[in-house]
């Protein structure tokens, strides 16, 4: 199993509603359930802390020289 | 068809209250912006102006009056010129006559301009630009964003406040361009072409801040509405103010009233994903609540049942087996007592009640023969001289046979 704080956001989502499904079919052993839901609450709390983290990046677009595009970071005063 | 008898008769008065009540209670009407040429205007000595507003197929009366106009910043109405009026609808009794309140006034132009806008819109309009079909769907989660508007904008950094609140997960690349002028609508152009050459935003979006018609002239331009029609990437228009609607914004993919607007349709809230984020959790607590309590549950089952079995159970079980046995041994044999000496009772009360004694007592009495105590019952038994004894009830007689 891949460390969950390596995941996108949309991937570690997806997985966590996978973990609900998985918990929700009542014929899970104890031990599985209970690995289910930490599987879970890490996600959660990784993509809350995706969100809370997450910085606006800002880019301008420019030609350069040779005339190829670039992009570079936008320092707005 | 109405019939007067079953319908009620309303005075002129009654109708026309209706109406304008119909009129002032509509929301549409009471904030309503309409676009048309002036005919027949004419101002009184009141300060009131009272003209028509029009375009080919309609026409709707207009009342100005001085205080509005003394607010307002339009120059001197003239027949032929085109507007944007804005007030509210209603009716005025007096002469039944529907009117448009007007409190503002924006000039289109002297007519030329506003020609010119009519007659580009209806020829892109016909070449299908328009057309809802040719709108493409926004990305849900655009990981970037691109922008074409002013770099020294006030509309810029208001569109970055709002994605820096509302979604910080995503990328902008600005497209810097003029927004006015007469180089503008070519630089509006180049940005949206770069933009799509470089080809990494999801979603454009095109902005602009509010401004008189003539300062966001360039987003009527032709130039402008082909440069969004052929992007690759969906286009949002942001421009003006909401009563503003250029070219460009029927040509986009989505038209939002102001730029604030643009960044707000262009992403998602992540206050909503972090709402979901909280959801799951929580149901993730109840589901795992409810397998801890089902495993509790199975696990009382099964010990309750181990113990069922356990050896000292099944003695216990056994002992209070044998009380009960006992108890119920003990019960039938005092039943049994009861019923034979009952028996015994009845058969001594039976024995009693054939006994000799007892015809004794009625009256009867036993003949004996003393010398042998032979019972006599007959005369056969006796001779003459014989001695007898007589059982009585209350003793014994001695007798001697006379004759038999």
């Amino acid at each position: 199993m891949e460390a969950v704080s390596t995941l996108s956001y949309e991937e570690a989502f997806d997985k966590l509603e996978l973990a609900l499904v998985a918990l929700q079919d009542g014929r899970l052993s104890l031990e599985r359930a209970l690995e289910c839901y930490e599987e879970g609450m890490r996600l959660a709390q990784h993509c809350h802390d995706l969100l809370q983290k997450a910085e606006l990046r800002v880019q301008q677009l420019r030609i350069t020289a040779d005339g190829e595009l670039e992009t570079e970071p936008l320092d707005l005063v | 068809m109405l019939f007067p008898e079953i319908s009620p008769v309303l005075s002129v008065t009654q109708l026309a209250r209706y109406l304008k009540a119909l009129l002032e209670t509509d929301d549409v009407l009471q904030a309503v912006w309409v676009r048309g040429e002036i005919s027949g205007c004419k101002t009184y000595a009141s300060g009131h102006c009272y003209f028509t507003l029009k375009d080919a197929e309609a026409q709707v009366p207009c009342v100005f009056f001085k205080h509005a106009r003394l607010r307002s910043t339009a120059p001197e109405l003239r027949d032929g010129m085109a507007i944007t009026a804005s007030g509210r609808i209603s009716l005025y009794e007096r002469d039944g006559k529907l009117q448009l309140y007007v409190e503002q006034v924006e000039v289109l132009g002297d007519g030329a301009l506003y020609l010119r806008f009519e007659q580009l819109k209806a020829r892109l309009d016909a070449e299908g630009l328009f057309d809802p079909e040719r709108k493409r769907p926004l990305p849900l989660a655009p990981a970037v964003i691109g922008i074409v508007t002013s770099l020294q904008a006030a509309a810029l950094r208001d569109m970055l406040r709002v994605l820096r609140t509302r979604y910080p997960l995503a990328q902008v690349i600005l497209s810097p361009s003029l927004v006015q002028g007469a180089e503008a609508p070519a630089a509006i152009a180049q940005a949206l072409d770069l933009l799509n050459e470089q080809g990494e935003a999801d979603v454009i979006i095109v902005a602009r801040g509010g401004g008189s018609i003539e300062e966001l002239w360039a987003f009527n331009e032709e130039i402008v509405a082909r440069a969004i029609a052929r992007s690759r990437i969906p286009v949002i228009s942001g421009v003006g103010h909401e009563t503003d609607t250029t070219i460009a914004d029927f040509v986009a993919d989505q038209r939002a009233s102001t730029p604030t607007a643009a960044a707000t349709a262009a992403v998602p809230d992540i206050a909503d994903w972090l709402g979901e984020i909280r959801e799951h959790q929580q149901e993730l607590a109840v589901l795992i609540e409810d397998c801890l309590l089902r495993a509790r549950d199975d696990l009382d089952r099964a010990s309750h049942e181990l113990s069922r079995q356990s050896p000292r159970s099944r003695l216990e079980r056994l002992q209070q087996q044998l009380d009960d046995t006992l108890e119920t041994l003990q019960s039938e044999m005092q039943h049994k007592l009861a019923l034979q000496s009952e028996r015994v009772n009845g058969a001594a009360l039976r024995l009693h009640s054939l006994s000799p004694l007892l015809t004794i007592a009625r009256g009867f009495s036993v003949v004996r023969r003393v010398e042998d105590q032979h019972v006599v019952s007959s005369i056969q038994h006796v001779q003459p001289g014989d001695e007898l004894s007589i059982q009585v009830a209350d003793g014994q007689i001695s007798a001697r046979v006379t004759t038999n």
